[in-house]
């Protein structure tokens, strides 16, 4: 992939809202947000209700995640383009959600919400209506995602990416201020994992830097680019902004999103966790 | 700049004793601003959390004890930042001018 392929900008959206066979999707943190105003014609994804499933820790299957997609009126043809609010941060979860179930035609609006409302582009609190479609997913692309026990490990042997805070890497905190605070057990970071926080990432702005910059930010925090690449936050939305940085802008092969996180890892028996603002070693702690 | 000031946003459902608030207003002259973005940045600079202003230019944030920065993005302005100390049990008011 590359920035041409998998990003657009706030002009480019606001050139194509009637353009046929392009759905704008907002998907947010706070799942209110789309309610009070979005962007002309696109429709809302809540990625608490819609992509999670809602008795155990996992996302929707794919006859749901069909289901969902074929009664929003969104077809396997589509350009699907995706925004949010805070910086992204769920509007790429979701993209990386989509390339999950095979959609092959995602982009993601540089800056999401925010850069449109800082242009102060018009927002509508009018709803889309969309024909129903027939949507066919495919079964979810492993290369992408990344479980408990290749985390595990990728300890010491491949780049682990904590796009955390660095007070929540050195396990100062276990949850940032402000937002919900679902928790791990223990606070730190996996051994060897680079500390990379997301932000480092974007422009004030939310819109992303130059992939000179990216390439740069990442190369001194110490990635391997011969290696292959797992980033983790606390629940997985942090770190698919990364991931979209990593795998999307900047074409790496082989970066998964660990979306278990911390509130998984942190609560792990028996796995190696490191304190402090050092990376540590392979061999600390666990059994 | 602690305690809730006159007319500014309800603190009704917070419970101050428990919360390190940050609130206040983002202002353009003596317009409230409502599609302005306050970022939250920790002692070092680091992003911690993001809010947009309401229909009446307020936000609020539920810090932690300490220093923060309140850097503030709004159409047609140059970002401003706002130095604030926030403290369990109080609510620090700010008021935020945007030029233009």
């Amino acid at each position: 992939m590359s920035r041409e392929n998998s990003l657009v900008t706030a002009q480019w959206v606001e050139d194509n809202l009637d353009t046929d066979g392009i759905v704008l999707i907002e998907v947010d943190e706070d799942t209110t947000a789309y309610d009070k105003g979005h962007i002309k014609g696109a429709i809302k994804l809540d990625w608490t209700t819609d992509l999670q499933d809602q008795v155990r820790r996992d996302f929707v299957n794919k006859a749901q995640f069909e289901a969902l997609l074929s009664e929003r009126g969104v077809s396997n043809d589509d350009t699907v383009v995706l925004y949010g609010g805070n910086n992204n941060w769920f509007a790429a979860y979701a993209y990386w959600y989509f390339k999950l179930y095979g959609h092959q035609d995602v982009k993601l609006l540089d800056g999401g919400r925010k850069k449109w409302e800082l242009d102060s582009r018009e927002l509508t609190a009018e709803l889309p209506t969309r024909a129903k479609t027939s949507y066919t997913a495919t079964e979810q692309d492993a290369s992408i995602r990344a479980f408990r026990d290749e985390v595990v490990a990728a300890i010491g042997t491949q780049n682990l990416v904590d796009v955390r805070s660095p007070d929540e890497y050195a396990g100062r905190l276990l949850a940032p201020a402000h937002l919900p605070q679902e928790q791990a057990q223990r606070a730190g970071h996996i051994p060897t994992a680079a500390s990379v926080p997301w932000s480092k990432a974007a422009n004030d702005d939310g819109t992303f830097k130059s992939d000179d910059e990216l390439k740069d930010i990442y190369t001194e925090a110490g990635v391997d680019w011969t290696k292959d690449t797992i980033a983790y936050c606390r629940i997985g939305e942090r770190s698919s902004h990364t991931w979209f940085v990593l795998k999307e802008l900047l074409g790496q092969d082989n970066v998964k999103n660990y979306d278990g996180s911390w509130t998984e890892y942190g609560s792990l028996v028996g796995v190696p966790v490191a304190l402090g603002d050092e990376r540590g070693s392979a061999d600390e702690g666990g059994n | 700049m602690c305690g809730a000031t006159e007319g500014g946003l309800s603190l009704d459902g917070v419970n101050v004793a428990k919360e390190a608030v940050i609130q206040g207003q983002v202002l353009r002259g003596s317009e409230p601003v409502p599609n302005a973005y306050v970022r939250l940045l920790d002692r070092t600079g680091e992003f911690t959390a993001e809010v947009p202003t309401s229909a009446t230019g307020h936000f609020r944030f539920f810090a932690g004890d300490g220093e923060w920065t309140l850097r503030t993005l709004a159409p047609q302005a140059d970002p401003v930042d706002t130095r604030v100390v926030a403290a369990t049990g109080s609510v620090a008011e700010v008021q935020v001018l945007v030029a233009g």
